[in-house]
């Protein structure tokens, strides 16, 4: 009503302006609005489509760039004159003749960004064109291509202004390629290095010697050694140095380094594993200012490397992941380190209560902390954290087996600025979750494999949790519907989810979810009862996805994927093995110009000609997962075409995964048959039985090694006088087993059954026999 | 006696005119350039490259001439450098004879002529100067005398050398044959020899024996020539090249050795070991003693075969140290900052390296020229391995000599040979799943037809190419994507009919002419 009234008035007293209204708005008003307008580019691109005065407005205002494909690149440019980055991650196929355009369009002067990490196709001609033509470019993002060669890295040297540099993985690139860089890019404040195994000491002495105004420096896993670290350490602005994986840098080198690096904020040397605590104390002694080390998969962490650390007076985080810990290093890291705000032990081992429980006390101060797979902590351990680092903001411990559900609780009363919490395949329990709601700021919620935790747990946590952006539900088969209807109420700015192999999530959770517009990962792996309409609901309510894994969904059919390929138009990875859709399916797919990546294994109703088409149709293809059978069948000049157009293809060779599913959903083992073709048919069950191996181990207080699981399959069971799915185990073992030994036994091995095979406890018939050993 | 010496020489020479020697075609393949300095110049100017050929043969039998005791066992001390001086005069008319009798060009033999004059004029003065020196010795400072003494000497010795030189020059420039007679020639007078030896080299010893046969310094003066001749000519080792820097830092005060300058001619000869009975030049003394077992079994003694100044070495000598005839040169003993050296290698080596054309030109990189042969064969060893390439045009054998270069000097870069890079990283959607020289021959192909302008009809012709490549890898080249995308897309855009092709009861996508066809329907 009000704006037929403004209309009208501007037909009365100016014809003209009621042409259009919003050319009265002045620029700065529409960049204000532009800039509130948030990353989603179908916004903008409806905002442009305003009328001319937005369109061009738009067009004049927007500075970065991700185009789909490159064909259009000359067109967009001239559209979009003031780009300033251009992200071409997008396009797979990065040729010559793109670059060309590139560098000869109008914005090529004015572009400072390129990021060609995951393009291929272009060569040294394209590059030093880019390099001569956009002379203000100062970052160039040329990871992963490992087909540039030295003339190709000579011929960046061309662009003077380049301040940051990424080559990693550029395997191909000499010494004489990065000397060029070294010698043409004097100004570069960035350069990655990773895995340029063709790049030594010669060539990182260069750099060192020529690009005077370094501050980061990556130079992981070069094969370099000690002739290079003077001049790198004598570099005076560098804050950030890593050299992870260096094999060639060991104590005797690092001895002799006399002068250090004052600058130096950030030193990563893991998996240096021929440095030892004497080389530590040698390097860390020149580099007083340091803030963050990182030591991962090195030498022990013993009492002498941690009084290394004794000097580094600024030292605010410590990474020791993988490494083996002493008692007494332990210890001396919490009384020699002033004030820790970051400490990973991720995968150490050797981490036990007493000394870590002295660690945390010492370091107060801790925000953020990573324990994943210390198995001996206990909840003596998660009491003494959450007392001492009120002010936790992470903390990750995935597989802390032996915290008990109660110590959980723990968490929620004390720790109430965690923002990050992953309790992968632990035993916290609906309790736990009640009381780590009241962890209001959680953004970060990791729930895979506790398989304590229902639904009115999660309920709690989307009561009061508004804030959660992740949430993982992995295998936590507890959690039904109820569950993720009260996290999709209660948390709105939810990005990203994912309830694989929670049986029991349905339709009604897809649609409650469907609400979190903000949604853009989905993984909702074997779910047998989600259908196309709960799907058609996430893709008309979260136009943001794009990731999205239904895998084992075998209700997802070919409607779904018309209403993905109508409405998420964003869509960039999709995984449909197991399902039910077809060619039609497929190819309407083919409308979702982002989408990269398909993973299609075992689809029943697909067809050679219709697989062939949906390839073809899909331009933006950058990686697709097929069957190996397909590999023969499908025309090599097409295969070739698609590989020229910048898709790779991975051929899987897993048989069809079918027990586990059709129990899931309900059909009897005796229509198996007309699956069964010829050893296609496989247990999957079986490696997850066995990988819990450990569970058994665990059980008779023996190590992995020594338990083995054999499982036979297609033996027909009845049981109780009918054929449900049975399971009929006998457990052998050398001494040990007695009767609270066997209760624990059955009571575990009905559990995995139950999680993993779905065979009801009542089931199972368990028979234990005890050997003498030989 | 005089007539009939011309007689035999005469003979000799005339017979050895007439065959060739082989001694020299055996030698000729080794020394490429001799034949050419003899062969473009009759010219006899003293700078003159034809002097050189002369120089050689002088210098041939001068070193031949120094060697000659050795064989006779003779002792020098008894002889007296006057008498010495009339027979070597003598001698060196009758090989002026020699010469004359033989001439082609009469004013090159004045000139040649009135050169010997003055310096047979100078050799006397300086033999009046030893003589009337010999009592004034007793009377100096033994450190004055020693210098005065040593400073005459090497006049001596290069006024004698200059003679010899310039009376060879004398004879007659045959084009192949030239070292052979007159080295035969010499030969048969074993008396020449001597008194040549004598008089060329050893001259200052027995001037020197003589006149301080009482003094205090005798030990270190005396010098038989025994000794000294070989030590003029030290194996003719490549290796040793690098001798004649290595002194420099020898910090000898002047006058604790010897200077000895051999003219240029005498360097540049190609043999310094002469047969006394064949003639044929060596370039090793030891080389020489093992030829000469074929010349009879007197040379067979361990007495002949042994190394020659063995028996000496006990004996202290004075150190010697040679000069450069080049004037002007630092190793020239007139320069302000005279720096000796070391051995007769030494000199030849410097002098061919510093102030001689460099001939020797690399086969394989057409650009390095050398002078010393060995240097050329060291070179070639290398040549084309010189791989680390600075943008400045410097070539490296060695990566961190070149970075070594590139941060010292600011602007200069690493060059990259342009054909390490082309059409390798052309097409990479091969390059990542396979491999092999095939595919890389594809992708440079691909490559090439990369660069030129596309129109639908070079697409054309490309696809029926590559056809014939008879590679299917090549076959969808990035330079038809563009074509098939549109099709591809246009597939997109009405689905049943796009692709109902596709769905043909059976699949023989496997044939390319079908795929092919079904593009191009699109």
């Amino acid at each position: 009503m009000k704006k037929q009234k403004t209309a009208d008035f501007g037909q009365e007293h100016s014809p003209e302006l009621h042409h259009n209204l919003f050319e009265t708005l002045s620029e700065e008003i529409i960049f204000t609005i532009l800039d509130f307008l948030g990353d989603n580019p179908l916004d903008k691109k409806s905002f442009s489509l305003v009328c001319k005065c937005f369109y061009s407005i738009e067009a004049s205002h927007r500075r970065a760039l991700r185009p789909l494909r490159t064909e259009h690149l000359p067109k967009i440019l001239s559209r979009y004159p003031n780009t300033v980055r251009l992200d071409l991650t997008l396009c797979p196929r990065v040729t010559d003749t793109s670059l060309a355009a590139i560098s000869s369009s109008s914005c090529g002067p004015s572009l400072r960004s390129i990021d060609l990490s995951r393009s291929r196709f272009f060569t040294a001609g394209g590059l030093s064109r880019l390099a001569s033509e956009c002379v203000n470019l100062t970052e160039i993002d040329l990871s992963n291509a490992t087909g540039l060669r030295d003339p190709g890295a000579a011929s960046l040297a061309g662009a003077r202004n380049l301040e940051r540099l990424w080559l990693g993985r550029c395997k191909l690139i000499t010494d004489m390629g990065i000397g060029c860089i070294a010698v043409g890019c004097r100004r570069l404040k960035l350069l990655s290095l990773k895995w340029c195994l063709g790049v030594g000491d010669l060539g990182v002495g260069l750099v060192a010697v020529k690009c005077c105004e370094l501050r980061t420096l990556d130079l992981s896993y070069l094969p370099i050694s000690n002739k290079c670290l003077p001049s790198i350490l004598k570099l005076p602005y560098l804050e950030d140095l890593v050299l992870e994986g260096c094999f060639g840098i060991d104590d005797d080198s690092l001895s002799t380094l006399k002068h250090g690096c004052k600058s130096l904020k950030a030193l990563d040397i893991s998996s240096c594993q021929n440095i030892s605590h004497l080389g530590l104390s040698s390097i860390v002694s020149s580099i007083e200012g340091l803030q963050q080390l990182t030591l991962a998969h090195g030498s022990p962490v013993t009492a002498p490397l941690a009084a290394s650390l004794k000097k580094l007076v600024m030292l605010h985080s410590i990474k020791l992941d993988g490494c083996s810990v002493t008692c007494s290093g332990l210890k001396a890291i919490g009384s020699y380190c002033v004030s820790l705000g970051e400490l990973s032990l991720s995968k150490c081992s050797g981490v036990t209560d007493e000394a870590f429980s002295f660690l945390v006390t010492r370091q107060k101060q801790l925000k953020k902390l990573d324990i994943t797979c210390c198995r001996q902590i206990t909840d003596i351990s998660l009491a003494h954290i959450t007392s001492s680092c009120t002010g936790l903001t992470s903390l990750k411990m995935e597989s802390c087996s032996q915290v008990l559900k109660e110590a959980f609780v723990l968490i929620g009363q004390r720790c109430h600025f965690l923002e990050e919490l992953d309790l992968t395949d632990n035993e916290v329990d609906d309790e736990g979750l009640k009381s780590i709601g009241r962890c209001s700021r959680l953004t970060v919620l990791k729930l895979g494999i506790c398989l304590n935790i229902t639904n009115e747990g999660l309920s709690h946590i989307g009561r009061s949790c508004s804030k959660l952006v992740e949430l993982d539900l992995y295998r936590s088969s507890g959690i039904a519907e109820s569950g993720i209807v009260a996290i999709a109420q209660g948390c709105p700015s939810l990005e990203m989810i994912n309830t694989s192999y929670c049986y029991g999530i349905t339709d009604n959770a897809l649609v409650s979810l469907s609400k979190c517009t903000k949604l853009h990962t989905l993984e909702c792996r074997a779910c047998p009862h989600i259908t196309s309409l709960g799907l058609a609901m996430i893709t008309i309510g979260c136009k943001q996805l794009t990731k999205l894994d239904l895998k084992k969904c075998n209700k997802i059919d070919d409607a779904g994927m018309i209403s993905l390929a109508h409405f998420s138009q964003n869509l960039r990875h999709i995984n449909l093995s197991y399902t039910s859709v077809t060619d039609l399916g497929l190819l309407s797919l083919a409308s979702i110009s982002c989408l990269q990546s398909m993973t299609i294994l075992h689809l029943k109703g697909l067809t050679l000609s219709g697989l062939a088409a949906a390839l073809l149709a899909c331009g933006g293809l950058a990686k697709v997962k097929l069957h190996a059978s397909f590999k023969s069948c499908l025309p090599q000049t097409l295969l070739e075409h698609l590989q020229a157009r910048g898709c790779v293809f991975h051929w899987r060779n897993k048989p069809f995964q079918i027990i586990e599913m059709l129990r899931r959903i309900g059909i009897q083992p005796q229509s198996l048959s007309s699956f069964n073709s010829a050893g296609q048919l496989a247990i999957s069950a079986y490696s997850k039985v066995v990988d819990r191996a450990s569970t058994v181990a665990k059980i008779f207080g023996k190590p992995e090694a020594y338990v083995m699981i054999e499982l036979k399959r297609s033996v027909p069971i009845a049981f109780g006088g009918t054929r449900q799915p049975a399971v009929y185990g006998e457990l052998a073992s050398a001494g040990g087993l007695r009767g609270d030994v066997n209760k624990k036994l059955s009571v575990a091995v009905a559990a995995i059954l139950e999680i993993k095979l779905s065979v009801h406890k009542s089931r199972l018939f368990l028979k234990f026999y005890d050997t003498k050993a030989s | 006696m005089e007539d009939l010496k011309m007689d035999d020489e005469e003979a000799l020479c005339a017979e050895t005119w007439l065959r060739p020697s082989s001694g020299n075609s055996v030698r000729q393949p080794n020394q490429p350039s001799f034949t050419n300095f003899t062969l473009s110049n009759d010219q006899p100017e003293w700078e003159d490259p034809s002097l050189l050929d002369y120089g050689v043969r002088i210098g041939t039998s001068f070193s031949k001439y120094s060697f000659a005791p050795d064989q006779d066992g003779q002792s020098l001390q008894s002889n007296n450098s006057n008498s010495k001086r009339g027979e070597v005069n003598q001698q060196i008319n009758e090989v002026l004879k020699i010469g004359k009798a033989q001439d082609w060009d009469p004013w090159a033999m004045l000139n040649n002529l009135s050169f010997l004059e003055q310096k047979i004029h100078q050799l006397q003065d300086l033999v009046h100067l030893i003589v009337s020196r010999k009592d004034q010795i007793l009377q100096q400072s033994d450190e004055l005398a020693m210098q005065q003494q040593q400073l005459i000497t090497a006049d001596l010795t290069s006024i004698i050398v200059q003679l010899i030189s310039t009376a060879g020059s004398l004879l007659p420039s045959v084009k192949h044959n030239i070292t052979g007679p007159t080295a035969m020639a010499i030969g048969k007078h074993r008396h020449i020899s001597e008194i040549l030896c004598n008089s060329g080299l050893g001259l200052d010893a027995t001037n020197i024996s003589e006149s301080h046969g009482m003094g205090p310094n005798v030990a270190n003066q005396v010098e038989p020539t025994g000794d000294t001749a070989p030590s003029h000519h030290p194996l003719d080792e490549p290796e040793l090249k690098e001798e004649d820097d290595a002194d420099e830092g020898e910090n000898l005060p002047p006058g604790s050795y010897e200077i000895l300058q051999l003219e240029k001619e005498e360097i540049l000869a190609p043999h310094t070991h002469f047969c006394t009975i064949c003639g044929k030049g060596f370039k090793r003394d030891a080389n020489l003693r093992m030829h000469m077992r074929g010349h009879g079994d007197e040379y067979k003694t361990p007495e002949a075969l042994a190394k020659p100044n063995k028996g000496n070495s006990s004996e202290a000598m004075l150190l010697k140290r040679y000069s450069c005839p080049f004037a002007g040169c630092k190793r020239n003993k007139d320069h302000k900052k005279f720096q000796p050296l070391k051995t007769i290698l030494c000199v030849k080596n410097h002098y061919k390296r510093t102030h001689c054309d460099k001939s020797y030109i690399c086969s394989r990189c057409n650009t390095k020229k050398f002078s010393v042969i060995a240097d050329l064969k060291t070179h070639e060893k290398h040549c084309g391995k010189d791989k680390w390439l600075c943008s400045c045009g410097t070539t490296f054998s060695r990566k961190d000599k070149l970075f070594g270069h590139i941060t010292l000097f600011q602007g200069h870069t690493p060059a990259i040979p342009l054909e390490e890079g082309r059409g390798v990283e052309g097409l990479l959607e091969q390059g990542e799943t396979t491999g092999g020289e095939k595919n890389r021959i594809d992708q440079s192909i691909n490559f090439s037809f990369n660069t030129e302008s596309h129109n639908g009809s070079r697409v054309q012709n490309i696809m029926d190419m590559k056809g014939s490549i008879d590679d299917p890898s090549s076959y969808l080249s990035p330079i038809n994507y563009d074509s098939f995308n549109e099709f591809s897309r246009a597939a997109f855009d009405d689905p049943d009919g796009g692709f109902s092709f596709l769905i043909p009861g059976s699949c023989n996508y496997g044939q390319k002419n079908g795929g092919q066809s079904c593009y191009s329907d699109l």
